[in-house]
């Protein structure tokens, strides 16, 4: 898998898949995020890092439309999508998984899996109830064709009849991964994919995602702690601290930056503009 | 070979259609159909008394059935079932008597409550749980209060009249006839909900009951979906009380009160939350209480607790206190209902004798 020509080449003409365009969120005195701006390519794996509470599942949220920016704007294939509903996301090809699994517990991985599904899949209430009459079935089981090439893919065929409540946490995580790759996404938000896991299973998944975003041609951005993996599959890399960004560019240049190892490591000379009288005044209200 | 058990022990099945429908292997449809056709013969085979519990099933059924895909499939608690229950058997009784034939006023009946029931369900795009719980009761109370005041509609506290089920100029109104009119409506719609369950909208609908965010992530309209529940949960309750109305021949404000929104409760609880085969049997075991009940207090005449209860004047309440008793012991033992208790059954027969 470390075939290059799947990468497509930037094009300077067209606009990029995402662009962040700084991006502040407040919650109330909170800043959670403060003028963030980035942008990522078509076809790129683009990871975001950062301290915990930094922002990254934040940013993950505007971008998926769970939170509206509070300033800023989110454009998408060079439209603006800061104001469109997170249901019309899924259509416009965004997907994305959770950090804390949110799969639906009572329904089995393939049903998951199927939800994904749903803004391809044209059947309503009314047709579905005929079922037989009126292509309901045909429809089902052509899609069900197509979650199948996923379970193979992500090596869940054992479980595709368990209810999700059931399975252990790497096997969620795993069809959380599926339900996102069911909605055929161009751009795919991954929070923490492997958090909670051992080596092995890390392994897997990012194997997973390099072929996704080589052979799939899915754009990906990745919010994830485990440096090592992000170091070794990310073209371009995002640190965040304290809702800001203080750093962007290649896995080399990030581990090289100053900024980042002080954001980590902590610094004496590192402070940050405000946040001594913002602290106060939070706790008091 | 599929037909030789009835529960393979493992998974045979070679295609996707196979692997998609109602009922598991071919041996259950073949007793699901064999089931259907017993009860196509059921007014031969079965006493007068019988047949009128059996088409009393019918018509709870399917309004249980409207209530589970509201609570039980969508996860939105309704404590004012019985309303739109009523409405729909108001509303049927009030187009039949204006000249509209039975059969299409039942449907036509059906379509109103839906249209009430959407209004009534628009506070669910806002609240949930409990708070939700509290608007479908102003639902229950709102439209119980209707009834009595639209006397044009439902002829107040006198009730109206509903004109006997005719179709083709022949009358239907007698049990045994009566009885395949409310089998032709059972299996139609339990078939639908069993349709709309392994469908796009079905399973859009648990998704909002079991994690309405990531559902959202997933192209799913909340607010289209919360409702839409209220809108088909209320299409199956008028249904139900248009049956219900022509059946009887009457419909009255009497009895739609929140004690048998609750009993509605009672019944999918009992039959098993999200599960279509569910909401039948916990109308057959609500129905069958009361018998089970008069059967109680005749064994235990002239005995002590009899004599310490007055049973024979106090079996109405010995009748409440048996649903809310075991609406709790089924909450505690089996929440998951008869439905669930079913499905260990048949796997524990599945590997009969060897059950590791």
């Amino acid at each position: 898998m470390t075939s290059m020509e799947h990468t497509p080449e930037p094009s300077s003409v067209a606009p990029p898949l995402l662009e962040v365009r700084n991006v502040s969120l407040r919650f109330g005195g909170l800043r959670a995020l403060s003028d963030v701006s980035f942008h990522v390519a078509s076809g790129e794996l683009f990871s975001i890092i950062g301290p915990n509470g930094a922002g990254k599942t934040s940013l993950l949220n505007c971008i998926s439309g769970r939170y509206t920016p509070t300033e800023g704007a989110v454009l998408f294939e060079g439209r603006d999508i800061t104001r469109v509903k997170p249901y019309q996301r899924a259509a416009l090809g965004i997907g994305r998984t959770f950090q804390n699994l949110a799969l639906y517990s009572h329904m089995s991985v393939l049903d998951n899996i199927m939800v994904g599904r749903h803004h391809l899949i044209k059947n309503n209430f009314l047709t579905g109830a005929l079922y037989w009459i009126g292509g309901a079935q045909k429809e089902e089981l052509a899609h069900r064709r197509k979650i199948e090439e996923i379970i193979d893919f992500l090596e869940i065929e054992h479980v595709r009849k368990a209810l999700a409540g059931t399975l252990s946490y790497g096997l969620r995580k795993r069809v959380e991964l599926a339900r996102a790759i069911a909605l055929e996404p161009k751009l795919l938000l991954l929070d923490e994919p492997m958090a909670g896991m051992n080596l092995e299973e890390k392994e897997d998944i990012a194997r997973y995602i390099v072929e996704l975003n080589e052979e799939w041609g899915m754009t990906i951005v990745m919010i994830e702690h485990d440096m090592g993996v992000v170091m070794d599959i990310s073209q371009r890399v995002m640190v965040l601290d304290f809702g800001r960004k203080i750093a962007e560019g290649t896995p080399a240049e990030i581990l090289a930056n100053e900024d980042v190892s002080k954001a980590y490591l902590g610094g004496e000379d590192f402070t940050l503009e405000g946040s001594p009288t913002q602290e106060p005044a939070v706790a008091q209200a | 070979m599929a037909i030789a058990t009835m529960r393979p022990c493992g998974d045979y099945r070679t295609s996707y259609r196979a692997d998609q429908t109602i009922f598991a292997t071919r041996l259950s449809t073949a007793w699901a159909l064999a089931g259907l056709l017993l009860l196509c013969l059921a007014p031969w085979l079965l006493s007068g008394y019988l047949l009128s519990l059996l088409i009393q099933i019918g018509y709870l059924g399917i309004a249980a059935l409207g209530l589970n895909i509201l609570v039980g499939f969508s996860g939105q608690i309704s404590v004012g079932h019985a309303v739109f229950y009523g409405f729909g058997g108001f509303s049927s009784a009030y187009l039949a008597r204006h000249g509209v034939p039975v059969p299409l006023a039942i449907v036509l009946a059906g379509l109103w409550t839906t249209a009430v029931g959407l209004i009534f369900g628009l506070p669910a795009t806002r609240v949930k749980g409990l708070y939700l719980a509290i608007a479908t009761l102003a639902a229950q109370f709102i439209l119980q209060d209707f009834f009595v005041r639209a006397e044009w509609f439902t002829g107040g506290t006198h009730g109206a009249v509903a004109p006997p089920f005719t179709l083709f100029g022949t009358d239907f109104s007698t049990d045994t006839r009566y009885f395949y009119v409310v089998l032709f409506f059972f299996t139609l719609m339990y078939l639908a909900a069993a349709n709309l369950m392994r469908s796009r909208d079905g399973r859009a609908l648990v998704a909002v009951r079991d994690h309405y965010l990531s559902a959202e992530m997933m192209g799913v309209n909340l607010t289209k979906y919360r409702t839409m529940a209220f809108g088909i949960s209320s299409f199956y309750a008028g249904i139900g009380g248009a049956l219900y109305a022509h059946y009887i021949g009457f419909m009255s404000v009497e009895g739609l009160d929140i004690l048998f929104s609750i009993q509605f409760l009672g019944m999918i609880i009992i039959g098993g939350l999200g599960s279509v085969m569910g909401s039948l049997m916990g109308t057959a075991f609500m129905v069958a209480l009361p018998e089970l009940t008069g059967a109680l207090a005749t064994a235990l005449e002239g005995g002590a607790i009899d004599h310490a209860l007055h049973l024979k004047d106090g079996i109405t309440y010995l009748r409440e206190m048996l649903i809310g008793a075991s609406i709790i012991l089924f909450l505690i033992f089996e929440p998951d209902g008869l439905a669930h208790r079913w499905q260990q059954i048949k796997a524990y027969w599945k590997l009969y004798p060897f059950s590791y």
